[in-house]
């Protein structure tokens, strides 16, 4: 889809300064004799750009402040003296602005002729030519010549700063306007660069004369798509040259779902810029999103189909034809040996809803039963079947932009500023405005560290203990009389009320007697339960944190309950808000894609909706659940689950146990893996079919705000098949007709048969830009903020939610616990941004211990730590850190040679068997050799590397392969 | 036991008064005399500095200028008992001429009292402004400064009475600000223009002064807290105003409750750390917030969103310090002296090449040639003075033609010129004119927070272009293009220091041509 840019209608034009904060009504003015009219507290600047006015302008720029630093922006306004600069001047009503007069023309010429007297005059061959406002203001203009010479003071010899991996800054080039600090502290939060020097020496610094690596910069791009020149600068850019047509689409990473424009030359992505007009980021980004898509070019990228009897073997390629014909084959001749339930499917979270939706359908249909799961088993599960219960929806409750009228956010279990940085950025700015922070977590996450955010009050528990702390808020809240009456009253379930009341009243809630679970002083807990509960706008915000638990279903309700008792339901500002993690887990999930759901969250067992499927389908659908994930496994190695058609998720990293793991996927007779890589569970695959990344192929995302926003096509599936299309054919092969010809075609049949997507097309989608669904006839162009009058379920029940301690505990044999999360430059299992250069800040994992513990054991940083636990062992570099508290260790899990999840164990959420990654008893050591599981690991992974290339295990091709290989680093 | 003052004040300090208060002291000891040595402030009579005074049955007499060495011989002579043998003997200090002729309703106590006694102030007349504006309502406050025509004595000139409404109407509630409901009043201390150093005169002589119309002030617009924005150059008055601080608030004039009022003033000294653009009051505001002190823009104002986004006053030290007189005897007594608009005293600062420097508050209305020749007594080299520099580096430089002018805030903006803070800087027949008008520019290079692209770059280029002419390059060109760019710096600064560099380049073109036509080395070039 080409974008003609055309700077007075393009969507996302510059208007020069941000819309004013508040307005009490309209004004009406006159610009260049031009009638306009314009909010209240709009700048002159604002006012003339939405007239279609353009003033020229170098430091203003619409998601900043305005500054007031080039001063080119000079109008004249009748009645007022001087050259007011019109970017910091509101509008007055009746005030008569000219923006072009010989006074205001002269003063620019001049303020453009003292730039370009200290600015290199490379033009023709500068990155920037063809998108520089400095050289767009100097025509703009009319500079001529530069009556100062060259000869004086510049700073022409500044030297580059090359050490960011995607971006150069080029201090010779810069005109110290300020953008890239504003931007770093208006829109990311981070507070990095700063101006250093005054007068004529002002340069822009990233810290104390710190490179740009080795600062704090987390290299969000924020300041390189703010500068106006070419001084900080894409290098991919400096490399190719100017885009020549952009694409606008949806990031492939997190939950957030940033919307970018892809800007290309032909086929080739040469940066992706966020979208100003994107409904989740509104124009910024994160590091991933942002410059780390060099996975989808990189050579371990699968090119062919591949198949092999058995995986001690080496793969074939084979026809996309020949691997569909096996692969049916193979599916058929086991459910015809062991039966039909023993096979299943696996949708991806990281694919697009068209395409969770055939998979879960294939399940249905040609394999013809409900063994379909996702990784929501392993992230979010409890969230659906928790938020069900109380609320009656299986989703987060408001959009990402509700936080800006949230007086007091509490987060717990979630670390934002890692796994949701543009959410975080948004959260960080609405903390600099006043509102305050409560975070429950074991660490002291950085989003603690907020510059200018006030003090955040922790709460920081010990792994496993959640629900004893929400029962010790609500508690307080309870029996201090904040509870919203009035809204529990109207909107809530009177019995169940009453008997969540006399439960949580009870003095073993307390928080004096909690402490002793939690770890958490009482005195903090009343604190914190007064602020949300006094509070006019109290907002939570949660995530793995709260549901990789034992009890995260518990929890779960645990947290409705809070935002019940105390009426925050149903408007801005307030709600229970899920961090979804990966890009499409809402919409995989909301596909149908759990062995007990179709799409929508229609349960099977529901005569009147399995029976709309089974019409529109064609095929009888059983109407009891089927095998979740690790329903699965346990039935591999039983001998009666044999087949298995994995979309899109490397369960073999990702899941815990990972012994037990691999020992059921090595009972599979089929393991069809479509991927874009040769991952860990492909080792184990007997079919691979190569997948496609978000930019080859049409279809949609849906964030953590229930938002459906467009994936756009840039470039050809680079094996020749998009994933849906993929799909599509296995189906076929197996007997069950599809022939869809565009994904657009997929969600016209989404929307046919799934109650909330009612409304959803291709077309809306186009003109909304977004929508978030629930999307029917009720409420036609999407629902931002749920539950505003009622709930799904009539009225919104509370549920009693008594503390079960985990069984995993702290030991004599295994005396710490060790938790697991994210870092923001790796994405989850690595598979993307281990194939960019996001490997400089983070090749490797580490084990996070308090000073105190390594003290005990000897620890020096970048010891090699030994770490057991009752399922397995591993060993890990040690990372000394005084965020964690003593008795808990923490570590990431981006890369497999890590085998973090061999460590966690089988325990899992009571209601949906989401694992309990959080809390695993621990023992770590001093050692000097890798584990014996990594030996192995490391031994597999090579041979399985080798046969990957059937040809010749020692030509040259290889050897270059294993050494750029990232899992061997 | 006989009285002796020796100012502690800086002036006095760096012309040798702690060593001549050491052998004062000596010289007692030897002598078997009780004395009581009194580190007073400086009456600001530099000329005369270190200055002893003793206190005699019939009043103050003084000796000055004394050099330590001199003090044996003055003692020697019967300074103990103020007797009038030596040749630095001055007389009853009030009748001194340069004093005695002066209106001094800011400066009334500048060297009499202890600065940093608390008897001593109340026993002249201390802290009756404060009993009065204990008394009356914000607004009768507020009215009352209106009434007395007081208007910004940091060089601005605006209306003090208008800026104080504007701050007691202004709505204080910022939701989710923790500093939500607050109001605050800033004294700008930051005193950067060369040839001044009346602010400091109050800090060092009459500190208590500056606390009784910092406090007024906060009763009048509802600020609870106070900051004194202090430049790091002035360390002597930071220990007096801290010490004084600190005594006022153990005799319950500063704190939660002031004299027992129910009402509460805090107030602190921060410090700024070498920056000329920290007296403009953005930027200080920055400052003193702890961030690098860089102009904002204005809207808003700071008497709406000042600091930490709070309605906030902020005036110069001698603004302030005007306030307790405007209380304790009316807005309209002050406003009976001056001219004009220009209501009440300046304090005028005679500096420079100038024979009897110091201070000398007179209403407005006086002449420059009266103040540099009557008081100033000319230059200190003998030579005829050329030039004068008044109201600080900014200012405009006056040629004799224009000495005759009253010093009225508007009859010196008709002229081109501008009275500011009241330095007056005189500079004798010898000054080259190009040099000072370059001195502008470089100074704007130096003091520039870098923000706005006219004074960033413009500055420097300045000097590049005032060499080019100096040394004959292209002159004609360069003429056109300093006055281009002296627009340029007018027109589109943000603030006032690149905005007014044009002054003094413009009015050394203006009125000393021949300056910039030189085509042999000028007089200045041959000594250097």
């Amino acid at each position: 889809m080409l974008h003609i840019y055309d700077p007075n209608t393009a969507t996302d034009r510059d208007l020069g300064t941000p819309p004013p904060a508040m307005s009490t009504g309209t004004v009406c003015l006159s610009i260049d004799g031009k009638p306009v009219e314009v909010p209240e507290g709009t700048s002159v600047l604002r006012a003339a750009a939405l007239a279609g006015i353009q003033i020229p302008k170098l430091c203003a720029t619409d998601n900043l402040e305005a500054f007031g630093s080039c001063r080119l922006c000079a109008v004249e306004i009748e009645g007022r003296r001087g050259l007011p600069a019109s970017c910091t001047t509101p509008v007055a009503e009746g005030m008569s602005v000219n923006t072009q007069t010989d006074r205001v023309a002269k003063l620019r010429r001049n303020v453009m002729e003292l730039y370009i007297s200290d600015h290199p005059l490379d033009c023709l061959t500068c990155s920037a030519n063809g998108d520089c406002e400095l050289q767009d203001m100097a025509g703009a203009v009319g500079l001529r010549e530069v009556r100062y010479g060259y000869e004086g003071e510049n700073h022409l010899d500044a030297e580059k700063d090359t050490s960011n991996p995607y971006f150069t800054f080029d201090p010779s080039k810069c005109i110290v306007c300020s953008r890239c600090v504003r931007a770093c502290e208006e829109v990311q939060g981070t507070f990095a660069l700063t101006i250093d020097g005054r007068g004529f020496d002002s340069t822009v610094s990233a810290g104390q004369n710190d490179d740009f690596m080795d600062s704090e910069c987390v290299s969000c791009g924020a300041c390189v798509q703010a500068c106006p020149t070419a001084t900080l600068m894409e290098n991919s850019v400096i490399e190719q040259g100017q885009p020549e047509h952009s694409v606008v689409t949806t990031c492939a990473y997190c939950g957030v779902g940033c919307s970018f424009k892809a800007e290309m030359k032909g086929n080739t992505l040469v940066r992706m810029v966020p979208f100003k007009d994107g409904h989740a980021n509104h124009g910024h980004s994160c590091v991933k999103g942002r410059f780390a898509f060099g996975y989808a070019n990189h050579p371990d990228r699968l090119t062919t189909p591949m198949i092999r009897d058995h995986i001690e073997e080496p793969w074939r390629e084979v026809s996309w034809e020949d691997a569909m014909t096996f692969a049916a084959a193979r599916i058929k001749a086991i459910q015809a040996k062991y039966g039909r339930d023993s096979v299943g499917g696996i949708t991806s979270s990281r694919c697009s809803n068209e395409e969770a939706y055939l998979v879960q359908k294939l399940v249905r249909t040609a394999f013809g039963n409900n063994n379909t799961d996702t990784c929501a088993r392993v992230c979010h599960s409890p969230t659906g079947y928790g938020l069900k219960q109380t609320l009656g929806e299986s989703a987060g409750t408001q959009t990402f932009d509700s936080v800006m009228q949230s007086d007091v956010i509490i987060v717990i279990g979630a670390n934002p500023t890692d796994a949701h940085p543009v959410f975080a950025s948004q959260l960080r700015r609405r903390l600099r405005q006043g509102a305050k922070l409560i975070v429950a977590d074991p660490r002291h996450i950085d989003l603690m560290t907020t510059p200018h955010g006030g003090e955040a009050v922790h709460l920081p528990l010990k792994p496993g203990t959640n629900v004893a702390l929400v029962n010790a808020l609500a508690h307080v809240i309870i029996t201090e009389g904040l509870e919203d009456q009035a809204f529990i009253a109207e909107r809530c379930d009177p019995d169940a009320y009453a008997a969540w009341r006399a439960f949580i009243s009870d003095e073993r809630h307390a928080p004096e007697t909690t402490e002793e679970i939690t770890g958490v002083p009482a005195a903090s807990v009343r604190d914190a339960a007064r602020l949300y509960g006094e509070a006019g706008n109290g907002a939570i915000y949660y995530g793995l944190g709260v549901t990789e638990h034992s009890q995260g279903s518990t929890m779960v309700m645990g947290i409705a309950n809070l935002a019940l008792a105390t009426g925050n339901i149903g408007r801005e500002g307030v709600g229970v808000n899920p961090l979804r993690g990966q890009n499409n887990v809402q919409g995989s999930c909301d596909m149908g894609s759990f062995p007990h759901e179709l799409p929508g969250y229609q349960h099977v067992a529901l005569d009147g909706p399995r029976k709309a499927f089974e019409q529109a389908w064609g095929v009888t659908i059983d109407n009891e659940p089927g095998l979740r994930i690790p329903n699965m496994f346990d039935a591999a190695i039983d001998g009666s689950f044999k087949g298995l058609y994995v979309q899109g998720e490397d369960i073999a990293q990702s899941d815990p146990n990972t012994q037990h793991v691999e020992l059921a996927l090595s009972s599979l007779e089929c393991l069809i893996v479509q991927d874009l890589f040769l991952n860990e569970t492909a080792k184990f695959a007997h079919v691979l079919l190569p997948g496609s990344s978000f930019l080859e192929k049409d279809g949609t995302f849906t964030n953590a705000e229930r938002r459906i926003n467009r994936v756009r096509k840039v470039m050809p599936a680079l094996a020749g098949k998009e994933d849906w299309q993929i799909t599509q054919d296995l189906s076929n092969a197996l007997g069950y007709p599809m022939h869809y010809d565009h994904p657009e075609q997929i969600m016209a049949e989404i929307a046919s048969l799934t109650p909330s997507f009612r409304g959803v097309t291709y077309k809306k989608l186009d003109e909304l830009g977004s929508i978030q669904w629930p999307c029917n006839d009720e409420h036609p162009i999407g629902t931002p903020i749920m539950h505003e009058q009622d709930f799904p379920i009539g009225k919104g029940r509370f549920v009693v939610t008594d503390y079960v301690p985990t069984t995993e505990r702290a030991t004599r044999k295994f005396p710490m616990l060790l938790t697991t999360g994210r870092i923001l430059s790796q994405y989850n299992v690595g598979a993307q941004t281990r194939r960019t250069e996001n490997q400089t800040w983070h090749d490797q994992d580490f084990l996070e211990l308090h000073p105190h513990d390594a003290e005990e054991r000897g620890i020096n940083d970048g010891d090699w730590v030994g770490l057991t636990s009752r399922a397995g062992d591993t060993v890990l570099q040690a990372k000394i850190s005084t965020r964690m508290q003593p008795g808990v260790v923490y570590t990431t899990f981006h890369h497999p040679v890590s085998g973090a999840n061999v460590i966690t164990t089988d325990n899992s959420d009571w209601a949906t068997n989401c694992p309990e990654y959080k809390v695993t008893a621990v023992q770590c050591e001093k050692v000097a050799q890798p584990s014996a599981w990594q030996e192995r690991h490391r031994a597999q992974h090579k041979k399985q590397w080798g046969l990957l290339n059937t040809t010749d295990a020692n030509n040259t091709d290889l050897k270059n392969k294993e050494q750029a290989d990232p899992a061997m680093k | 036991m006989t009285r002796i003052y020796v100012p502690r004040d800086t002036t006095a300090v760096s012309l040798g008064a702690d060593e001549v208060a050491r052998a004062l002291s000596h010289a007692a000891d030897v002598q078997g005399v009780d004395i009581t040595l009194v580190r007073n402030g400086s009456r600001g009579l530099f000329w005369l500095e270190p200055l002893i005074e003793v206190d005699t049955g019939a009043g103050r007499v003084a000796y000055g200028p004394v050099m330590p060495e001199e003090v044996p011989a003055l003692v020697e002579a019967g300074l103990l008992e103020g007797g009038a043998g030596h040749a630095l003997y001055l007389g009853p200090t009030e009748d001194i001429p340069y004093l005695k002729s002066q209106q001094r309703l800011t400066f009334a106590r500048a060297g009499i009292t202890d600065p940093v006694s608390l008897d001593e102030y109340r026993a002249h007349g201390g802290f009756e402004g404060l009993a009065v504006a204990l008394a009356q309502t914000p607004q009768q406050i507020v009215d009352e400064v209106k009434t007395s025509g007081l208007r910004g004595r940091g060089g601005a000139a605006f209306p003090a009475g208008i800026k104080w409404q504007t701050v007691l109407d202004a709505d204080s509630l910022t939701p989710n600000s923790r500093y939500s409901g607050q109001k605050f009043i800033v004294c700008n201390a930051d005193e950067g223009d060369s040839g001044t150093f009346a602010d400091r005169l109050v800090m060092e002589a009459d500190p208590y002064l500056l606390i009784e119309g910092m406090t007024i002030a906060g009763l009048a617009v509802g600020a609870e807290t106070g900051y004194i924005y202090l430049r790091s150059e002035y360390p002597l008055a930071h220990g007096v105003l801290n010490d004084a601080i600190a005594r006022a608030k153990a005799e319950g004039y500063l704190g939660d409750n002031i004299l027992k009022s129910g009402k509460a003033f805090h107030l602190e000294v921060r410090l700024g750390a070498g920056a000329y653009i920290c007296g403009e009051e953005t930027s200080l505001l920055d400052s003193l917030e702890g961030k690098r002190g860089q102009v904002r823009v204005k809207p808003p104002l700071p008497a709406l969103k000042g600091a930490f986004g709070q309605p906030t006053v902020v005036n110069n030290v001698l603004t302030l310090a005007a306030v307790p007189f405007i209380l304790a005897e009316g807005g309209s007594a002050y406003a009976d002296y001056g001219m004009g608009r220009s209501r009440g005293t300046l304090p005028f600062q005679l500096a420079g090449n100038i024979e009897r420097g110091g201070v000398v508050e007179l209403a407005f209305g006086i002449t420059l040639r009266e103040l540099m020749q009557d008081y100033g007594g000319g230059t200190a080299s003998g030579r005829p003075i050329r030039a004068v520099q008044v109201g600080g580096p900014l200012g405009a430089y006056l040629p004799e033609s224009q000495w005759d002018t009253p010093l009225d805030y508007e009859a010196y903006a008709d002229m081109g010129a501008v009275v500011g803070h009241g330095g007056i800087v005189v500079f004798d027949d010898t000054v080259d004119m190009l040099e000072q008008a370059r001195f502008a520019m470089e100074f704007c290079a130096i003091e520039s927070c870098g923000k706005c692209t006219p004074c960033r770059i413009g500055s420097t280029r300045g000097v590049e272009v005032i060499d080019r002419i100096r040394d004959n390059q292209d002159r004609d060109a360069n003429l056109i293009l300093l006055h281009d760019l002296c627009d340029t710096l007018e027109d589109g600064s943000l603030c006032a220091m690149g905005g007014m560099t044009p002054n003094p380049v413009r009015s050394a073109l203006q009125y000393f041509p021949d300056d910039f036509a030189r085509t042999t080395p000028s007089p200045m070039m041959e000594k250097s």
